[in-house]
């Protein structure tokens, strides 16, 4: 089953008299523990898309279901539950909260979103730190990090809640090429570790290089897809 | 719960300075407020002590239209034996009425033997005065005050006194009408100077019950006032009811009230003063109000401003707008319980310096009196409580619009 199946999706927003076709009607499926990236021009429809696919932004019109569950319908409460349940983000900026520690952030959506028992917790967090090497560094505030280690804290708190699906917007954007390349590595090491559907919106050729699908968008349209392993496809 | 507050206090930390002059300014505002109703209410409650206990007692009965014309100070207005007794079975009944007075309140001519001068009285009997206005004697500023007064004795007014220099042990005359029109006169010995007070009465001289009788000739008792005092001044309003109730449905042959009951408050101008205190003391919380609501409220919306893009961001891995209200309400919460729980801390390390230093002042002709501010628990929690609350309420506005924020528009924020 895919872990995610859009058929006719549609994005327009409308300002005054303007109105912009962000998304134009497109299908596509992804396939669970994927390693995908949409690409394309600025203004062609990849944050969009990321937004919808993350519950965050519903569409105008077409059907998105993810990981079982048809998002579209959603009210906002019900999708910040399902955003908390099945999916994590990792942002060009780290965005992690500066006045909670490198453990506070990672513990963040287990203990104020999912509720987990303290102790439970506390092993989850300290696994996940361990898994993206960060545990020595768990009391740490992220402005005594560099950016790297940030990202690597981001991808720990995306992961944490077993989270079915990372969305990834830009997240080397702001890392030098040595440090980007160990994040691409960590995040296909964490595929492999959890079976999470990673996708990325990006510019950066490293991590096309990387990904097994990867879809082109123009105009609010997907016009190719890349596929390398068979994963995903239009 | 617990880990809403853990986050609202570390982002409290986040700006520290702003914290504490948030803080200081609600400090500063329950202090005031705190301080002035401790000084202002000693001072009422100072006050309203000395006219109650001192002069008027705290309720007083009156044949009807007695008050009305007080100031000629009318015999034909007085009560008669009838009426007295009457008066006095009901009040034995009552068991929050501690003690009563009866008085014969008469207008006279002093004279010094040279001289000559109008003067205002108060006829008692010494025992009965003593437990209607326990403080009477506190006022004696010269003479002696065991006792009160005796037959043939009078109590001298101060500026009368001085006036007509006239000293204790002296004799004087006075000259009075009664009620017929027939003039009687009959000398005292000064027996003491009364200090003058604030208020009705409070400058009336005194001589005892039964030589106003035989001063004004009365062939049978007559009483021009019943001062009352109660067990507990916080039961006036329920025992004023009852007698007003009970003893105003007593009418004469003409079906009108016989009696009219007042109390202090009514009686005395410095009700008026009181009154004007509480509402001074509302202006103050009013103003508190508007400073925590105007602090907090500025503060709360920096707060969502700066953090537009940390509220996209826990918005986006999934916390539910009501923790992100929570968030934010509970920030402005604790905002308000720290500058409050400082200020009350100050506000009682102030009020017992003020009490051990003994600061006096002067109302009026009464000088050297001491200020000895207090204040209850239950002001303190009401005060404590309107800060709180206030905090919370000013924080709802900004609380809610995190709570609402789009967090795709919340995360672009830079």
């Amino acid at each position: 089953m895919s872990v995610i199946e859009a058929r006719q999706l549609e994005k327009t927003y409308v300002a005054g008299d303007i109105t912009v076709n962000a998304i134009r009607k497109v299908d596509f499926t992804i396939e669970p523990a994927s390693f995908v990236s949409f690409i394309g021009p600025s203004g062609s429809g990849k944050s969009t898309l990321l937004n919808m696919i993350g519950a965050l932004d519903p569409p105008t019109s077409g059907t998105l279901n993810v990981v079982g569950q048809e998002i579209t319908t959603l009210n906002r409460k019900d999708a910040a539950t399902f955003r908390g349940d099945n999916i994590g983000f990792v942002f060009q900026d780290f965005n992690l909260i500066p006045v909670l520690t490198v453990f506070e952030n990672v513990e963040y959506p287990l203990l104020m979103v999912q509720n987990w028992p303290k102790e439970k917790r506390r092993t989850r967090v300290l696994d996940m730190l361990e898994a993206v090497g960060m545990a020595d560094q768990a009391n740490k505030y992220p402005s005594q990090i560099s950016g790297g280690q940030k990202q690597r804290v981001a991808v720990a708190r995306a992961l944490v809640t077993n989270a079915k699906l990372v969305l990834a917007d830009e997240p080397t954007a702001n890392l030098d090429r040595e440090t980007a390349n160990k994040i691409i590595t960590l995040m296909k090491r964490m595929r492999d570790e959890f079976k999470t559907t990673f996708i990325f919106s990006t510019h950066d050729p490293k991590i096309v290089q990387n990904v097994e699908t990867t879809f082109t968008l123009e105009d609010g349209k997907i016009i190719t897809s890349n596929n390398n392993a068979g994963g995903s496809h239009v | 719960m617990f880990n809403i507050i853990k986050l609202a206090t570390r982002n409290l930390q986040r700006y520290k300075r702003r914290t504490f002059l948030t803080s200081m300014l609600i400090t500063l505002g329950v202090v005031a407020v705190l301080l002035f109703i401790s000084v202002s209410g000693s001072f009422k409650a100072m006050m309203i002590g000395q006219i109650t206990d001192s002069m008027l007692g705290h309720m007083q009965i009156h044949k009807k239209g007695y008050l009305a014309s007080v100031d000629s100070l009318p015999l034909n207005r007085n009560l008669n034996a009838k009426q007295i007794n009457k008066v006095k079975e009901i009040l034995g009944a009552e068991e929050s009425i501690e003690a009563y007075s009866m008085r014969i309140k008469l207008g006279a001519m002093f004279s010094n033997f040279t001289e000559t001068t109008n003067i205002r009285l108060n006829a008692v009997l010494p025992k009965e005065e003593l437990g209607a206005a326990p403080l009477l004697t506190d006022r004696i500023i010269d003479g002696e005050k065991e006792g009160l007064i005796e037959k043939g004795e009078i109590l001298v007014p101060e500026l009368i006194a001085k006036g007509m220099k006239v000293n204790v042990g002296d004799t004087i005359v006075l000259v009075a009408n009664n009620k017929d029109g027939s003039v009687n006169g009959q000398t005292f010995i000064v027996r003491g100077i009364l200090e003058g007070i604030s208020g009705p009465g409070g400058r009336d001289g005194m001589i005892h019950l039964d030589d106003a009788k035989s001063l004004l000739r009365m062939d049978e008792p007559e009483i021009s006032e019943i001062a009352i005092r109660l067990k507990n001044i916080d039961q006036l309003p329920a025992v004023f009811a009852k007698m007003k109730t009970e003893l105003e449905s007593l009418k004469n042959k003409d079906d009108k009230p016989i009696f009219e009951v007042h109390t202090w408050e009514k009686i005395s101008p410095f009700f008026n003063i009181a009154k004007m205190i509480d509402l001074m003391t509302l202006f103050i919380k009013i103003m508190l109000v508007a400073i925590v609501l105007v602090s907090i409220m500025n503060v709360m919306i920096m707060a969502v401003y700066e953090r537009i893009n940390e509220i996209g961001t826990i918005s986006a891995i999934g916390t539910s707008p009501g923790k992100i209200l929570g968030l934010f309400i509970i920030e402005g919460f604790l905002l308000g319980v720290l500058g409050t729980f400082i200020g009350v801390a100050i506000s009682l390390i102030s009020i017992t310096a003020m009490n051990a230093s003994q600061i006096s002042f002067d109302f009026g002709r009464q000088t050297g009196l001491m200020l000895s501010p207090t204040i209850s628990a239950g002001e303190v929690i009401t005060v404590a409580l309107i800060v709180i609350g206030i905090s919370v309420a000013a924080s709802l506005q900004p609380a809610y619009k995190a709570s609402k924020m789009d967090p795709i528009t919340a995360l672009r924020h830079v």
